[in-house]
């Protein structure tokens, strides 16, 4: 009963930077050890089942759920989290009233279009779009609510989150 | 030892064999929910995802295909994959969401057994084949021997299981499912037909009505001698209903939060209806 | 919607879609939710819970986890240094059950350790010996006198008569059903979190929350803790949704427990799970009601018989009751009523507060009974609304005249002129059917049906309750600040607050100080009433700010400060020339001003349920088409039409949100959300088998916001967050009726009640 319960050594590639863990548990979820252990509390979590997509961030390229990744298993994996967006896509120049901070085109149509209320689904839902629109640049209204079915919103009943990867969509298309 | 990563399913089983009690993981979607909600605490992990050997898929020359049991979802959903098994792709499709079909696999399906597993009910109607290796010797094991109970198979404790055989038929096949919502939600019931016309039969697989996949052999069989499942196109619907009481009473369904034993039985029959119609709809 | 609306926002003042302040905190993960804090040498602290619905607890003994390494503190319901309960209305309920445990999930014991799974190990070391007992979970048993009490304050929460008129008033016809609404829950997505501070000297703690009402707790929790309320101070941490799941104490007790017995911050958060059992319900309840009408389809009399299920301990369950049953007409006239109401105490999980708070109850059955009467007398269901619509100046069967604006008819007109949605086109999807993803329907198996639904809700707490909300602002050089403790939980105050600063004072940059206790209270975020208290504070402080400017220029410039206005960002002189800029006229000088808010005061009910309980009220109407397949009992929501009273539209951006917001939780109990219960057991306690509505799940929605603007409010606008998820679920399940001919006595509307 009384072993120490962690004592995991490992470095992981977050954001573009190997990070090192010590002293982890074996059973740590990859969502805790970025909020708890380096310092990332950008990916939230909201059932570690899989089941509301705010721990969404990208593993190797796909868009996972952090909570159902083990760890000490994501060694040698590249991981983007919501932090590491702004760095991985030019950010757009940003001219909007409120708006003065760098954030991503995806970001910016988020809060241009009312697709924040509480926050808490937003950084997984933000990850989960970029990863559809680079993947499927012109989604159809179908495909957008197919690849974010995923991520559970509580508050705003989606409308203006639809709204926000329009936006995006169109001025992306606008733009190439 | 306490998380191992091999690069080779050898490396794998070299490491099962020097832990016995090691867990292996390989998608993680079963597995990290028992962990978070504290069923489960592994002290040694293996860690599949990284072997490539199980995350391919290869055409056999019988026309068959074997698909590695690290294979994701997503693959199956789109592409070769799809064509060839296009039940199973439906299925991979209504696996949980776009995040748990880019982690989790066949082969977590299969070590997890649940009668609720939407691969599993496409492996019974094609008559899929398992292959398991330990250091010692690699078996393959018919999916109708394979899953024994709720969450029980066959599987020892040293053994992995590689990958499945799956049959590529010819003839239609389609996988469908009840869920209260209408994306990401776990089987009330489900139905896996497919039709191989050469051989003149008809498969259906029923999921979450019983304590395995259920394979609904009487059906079949009756079917079988009413219809010409090789020439026909079009089923009537007094038979296609008839078709779909048979396999309901074939089901096992029980009460449960998720739903009822009533409805369960209900559903598989309009399903199987539903399924061996679009089988044949004109 | 086009990403370019911003452009035509000149000045971000009332009226304008104004940005959220903390957007871009938000969508870059930068923003602290009260579960990202993080102190060097903090602690976990973990809850051990009851795994009975009812038990007598015979014995703790928590030594063997105070063994474990990394163990620091074990405490159980001796170690509680104040009061022994809390509540919101009536102290009932345990900081930690001691002789009883009353329900699954009430906490017996919490600790802290240095890790959340070493918590996880203390939990299951500790050991309770139990007699288990038989839980009481039916509320009519649970009332008779014959039952055994399952706590000393008594199994009957509350009961309330109303009698309005003449009870025996006869009519040409009558209809009449029994309703039953399952336990939904508000599942906002932030789980319960917060980080205790310990003071040095171990008298007092500094406690950061994610809540809806940071005075109301702080005084619960100083009681409690026997600390004077000034040695207690909260601030809000980020909060993640709320939707009436905050305004109970959770884990605020025993979070400050902990840090002041370890004297180190303490981090709790409870898991999905476990907050299934952290905070209240929406209250079950079963409502019997009686229409009596004319056979022309006029209203005549209203009976009706409400129970809520109130669960173990009151939390709210008096004030939904009321809620709940003097909404008994919904939107209609009706002069004569008897509706007895009965909040029933039972071993199921405490319900309380939630969007809707009673009203949503009482409105699935009142407009069950609309479409009922319609049908009974040959109307259209807009028919039979349009003829009983209230107006402002009608009373209510409390005897209450309704002062509000009360534009129902015009809220059901403009629904109804809202185009159809095309019909299911050929080309389209098998995941835009009912059953989406499952593929299990053919366009042949589904059927279209329309559904009604209109509601009234009251703003505002009630019963002579003065909830007011305080303000402060300071301006300087050109610089507004304004403090508040409002909770600002995803609803978008703070993007509201400073709208109102710039439309008052005429400057544009406005500093938002942290919500804290260190100014007078906000009230709840709850009732819809924000935008009215704390908005009414804010424009009442900013106001103050502005006569006092105004002196300030006059006296500086020989300008009767009466002539003085604000235009634009200048202070003019309304009979001269003389301009200036409120920034120029403000360099080097502060002016600050605090404003507390009330609203008009309101009374008790006598025995008769007659009296002006409530302040205000806002009207909806809603209407539902959906696709239903018959045969699977599978439903998809497809369009939800709706015109809101919303007095003035002040954000449209942030009101849009709210609509389409509190019409996909109203879904949710249409369809899917219930809190399974089994003798007192919760058998669904994870977003596994509790279904929230997906992407693919979310209907379109066509709204229309009526601006009659509200006298009484102090900027016209009506508080909106709770009306659009009221009655959209009796539309839905209306829609569901015409699809398939079923009554749907019960919501949520399972499978097998459309098909078995
Ligand atoms: C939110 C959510 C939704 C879900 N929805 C569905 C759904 O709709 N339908 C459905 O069928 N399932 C669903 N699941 C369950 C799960 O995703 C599937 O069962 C999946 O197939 C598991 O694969 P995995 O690779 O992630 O398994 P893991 O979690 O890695 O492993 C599961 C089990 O299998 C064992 N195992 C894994 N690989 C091997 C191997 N090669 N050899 C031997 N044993 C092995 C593991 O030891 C473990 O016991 C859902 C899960 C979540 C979290
Ligand atoms: S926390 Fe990972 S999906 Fe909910
Ligand atoms: S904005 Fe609150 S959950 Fe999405």
């Amino acid at each position: 009963m009384n072993d120490p319960i962690g004592n995991e050594m490992y470095s992981l590639h977050v954001n573009g930077q190997d990070r090192a863990v010590m002293d982890a548990w074996v059973g740590e979820s990859l969502l805790y050890v970025l909020r708890e252990r380096l310092g990332l509390p950008g990916a939230k979590g909201a059932c570690e089942q899989g089941e509301c997509g705010s721990c969404t961030v990208l593993m190797d390229g796909d868009a996972v759920c952090s909570c159902l990744v083990m760890a000490a298993t994501a060694v040698g994996s590249e991981i983007v989290t919501v932090e590491g967006l702004v760095e991985q896509n030019p950010t757009m120049a940003v001219t909007a009233h409120a708006i003065t901070s760098q954030v991503t085109d995806v970001q910016q149509a988020f809060i241009t279009e009312g697709g924040v209320q509480c926050g808490f689904c937003t950084p997984g839902l933000i990850v989960a779009v970029h990863h559809l629109l680079d993947k499927n640049p012109d989604p159809t209204e179908l495909e957008v609510k197919e690849s974010i079915s995923g991520n559970i919103c509580r508050c705003t009943g989606y409308g203006r989150i639809f709204a926000a990867v329009e936006a995006v969509v169109q001025v992306r298309k606008a733009n190439s | 030892m306490t998380v191992a990563i091999p690069l080779t399913i050898s490396e794998a089983l070299d490491a099962l064999s020097s832990n016995p009690d090691a867990r292996l993981i390989q998608g993680g979607t079963d597995m990290m929910v028992e962990i978070n909600f504290n069923h489960l605490k592994p002290h040694n992990i293996i860690a599949l995802r990284r072997i490539k050997e199980l995350r391919t898929w290869t055409k056999n020359t019988d026309g068959s295909i074997t698909i590695g049991a690290g294979v994701p979802y997503q693959e199956m959903e789109t592409g070769e994959l799809k064509q060839l098994v296009p039940a199973l792709a439906e299925a991979a499709r209504t696996v949980g969401s776009p995040q748990i079909r880019a982690a989790g696999t066949l082969g977590g399906n299969l070590g997890t057994c649940s009668p609720a597993g939407d691969g599993l009910p496409v492996l019974f109607a094609v008559d899929a084949v398992v292959h398991l290796q330990s250091n010692e010797v690699s078996r393959q094991l018919s999916i109708h021997d394979f899953m024994l109970g709720v969450k029980r198979n066959a599987r020892n404790a040293n053994e992995i299981i590689t990958a499945v055989t799956i049959p590529v038929l010819n003839g239609w096949q389609g996988y469908t499912k009840v869920g209260v919502r209408n994306a990401m939600v776990i089987s009330v019931a489900s139905a896996c037909l497919a039709v191989d016309k050469p051989t003149k039969s008809v498969r259906i697989a029923l999921g979450a009505v019983g304590p395995t996949i259920i394979r609904c052999r009487d059906a079949e069989s009756w079917l079988t001698q009413q219809f010409d499942l090789s020439t026909s196109t079009k089923i009537e619907l007094d038979l296609a209903k008839e078709f779909g009481r048979r396999v309901a009473l074939e089901s096992k369904p029980i009460d449960d939060h998720r739903s009822t034993a009533e409805y369960r039985r209900h559903a598989v029959s309009v399903l199987a209806q539903r399924l061996i119609t679009r089988a044949y709809p004109s | 919607m086009s990403a370019t609306k911003q452009d035509v926002r000149s000045r971000d003042t009332l009226g304008a879609s104004a940005l959220r302040p903390d957007g871009v905190a938000k969508v870059t993960g930068a923003f602290s939710f009260s579960s990202d804090m993080w102190a060097e040498n903090m602690l976990w602290g973990a809850t051990l819970r009851s795994p009975h619905p009812y038990a007598r607890i015979i014995s703790i003994d928590t030594t063997p986890a105070l063994l474990i390494s990394g163990v620091s503190a074990v405490l159980t319901a001796q170690d509680v240094p104040g009061k022994a309960t809390y509540g919101l209305i009536s102290a009932d309920q345990p900081v930690f059950a001691s002789e009883y445990v009353r329900y699954m999930g009430e906490p017996v014991a919490i600790v802290a350790a240095d890790h959340p799974e070493t918590c996880r190990r203390a939990l299951e070391a500790i050991i309770v010996n139990y007699e288990v007992l038989t839980p009481v979970v039916d509320p009519e048993l649970a009332m008779l006198s014959s039952t055994e009490l399952i706590h000393p304050d008594g199994n009957l929460i509350r009961h309330q008569h109303i009698v309005h008129g003449d009870p025996n008033a006869a009519s040409d016809i009558t209809v009449e059903g029994n309703y039953t609404i399952g336990m939904q829950d508000q599942a906002f997505l932030g789980l319960e979190a917060a980080m205790a501070f310990p003071d040095s000297g171990g008298n007092g703690v500094e406690l950061h929350i994610a809540t809806q009402w940071l005075h109301e707790d702080r005084g619960q929790i100083a009681a409690c803790l026997a600390l004077p309320e000034e040695n207690v101070r909260l601030v809000l941490g980020g909060v993640g949704g709320a939707f009436g799941a905050r305004e109970d104490i959770s884990l605020q007790v025993h979070c400050c427990l902990l840090a002041l017995r370890t004297g180190k911050p303490i981090k709790m958060q409870y898991s999905r799970e476990e907050s299934f059992f952290g905070h209240v319900h929406r209250h079950p309840a079963k409502i019997w009601m009686k229409h009596h009408a004319t056979k022309d389809g006029k209203i005549v009399k209203i009976e009706s018989r409400m129970v809520f299920d109130g669960g173990a301990y009151t939390s709210t369950s008096p004030a939904v009751l009321i809620n709940g049953i003097t909404h008994t007409q919904g939107p209609y006239q009706c002069d004569n009523a008897i509706v007895d109401g009965y909040a029933v105490r039972t071993n199921n999980p405490p319900c309380g507060a939630m969007r809707g708070f009673g009203v949503v109850q009482a409105c699935f059955a009142h407009e069950s009974q609309m479409d009922l009467l319609a049908a009974a007398c040959g109307l259209s269901p807009v028919d039979v609304r349009l003829k009983n619509a209230m107006r402002t100046g009608d009373k209510l069967i409390t005897g209450q005249t309704v002062e509000s604006v009360a534009p129902v008819e015009r809220c059901i007109r403009e629904t109804d002129a809202i185009p159809m949605p095309e019909p299911m086109s050929q080309k389209a999807n098998v995941l835009e059917f009912p059953g989406g993803s499952g593929r299990t329907a053919d366009r042949h198996n589904i059927i279209r049906g329309v559904g009604w639904g209109v509601s009234i809700k009251n703003l505002m707490y009630s019963e002579g309750f003065d909830d007011y909300a305080t303000a402060r602002c300071t301006l300087s050089d050109g610089v507004a600040s304004l403090k508040f403790a409002t909770s600002e939980v995803g609803q978008g105050f703070v993007t509201l607050a400073p709208q109102i600063a710039r439309s008052v004072l005429g400057i544009d940059e406005v500093v938002l100080e942290t919500s804290d206790t260190q100014i007078g209270s906000a009230g709840s975020t709850s009732a819809s009433r924000q935008t009215w208290m704390s908005g009414g504070a804010v424009d009442g402080a900013c106001r103050l700010v502005r006569e006092r400017l105004f002196e300030h220029v006059g006296k500086l410039h020989n300008i009767d400060p009466i002539r003085l206005m604000v235009e634009n960002t200048d202070i003019i002189d309304t009979v001269g020339t003389f301009r200036i800029s409120v920034s120029d006229a403000t360099q080097g000088i502060t002016i600050s001003e605090t404003f507390e808010h009330h609203h008009r005061k309101t009374e008790d009910l006598d025995e008769n349920g007659q009296g002006n309980c409530h302040v205000a009220f806002a009207f909806v109407a809603h209407r539902a088409v959906v696709d239903v397949d018959v045969e699977l009992g599978l439903v998809k929501v497809v369009q939800i039409a709706t015109a809101q009273d919303v007095g003035r539209v002040l954000n449209p951006l942030s009101a849009i949100g709210q609509l389409e917001g509190g019409i996909a939780q109203g879904l949710g109990l249409a369809v899917m959300e219930e809190i399974i219960m089994d003798n007192g057991r919760v058998k669904n306690p994870s977003f596994t088998d509790y279904l929230l509505p997906t992407a693919l799940d979310a209907p379109r929605v066509v709204a229309i916001m009526i601006e009659e603007p509200e006298p009484q409010a102090p900027l016209g606008a009506k508080g909106i967050g709770e009306p659009p998820c009221i009655s959209v679920t009796p539309a839905i399940v209306a829609a569901i009726r015409s699809a398939t001919g079923k009554a749907l006595l019960r919501v949520p509307v399972r499978p097998q009640d459309i098909c078995l």
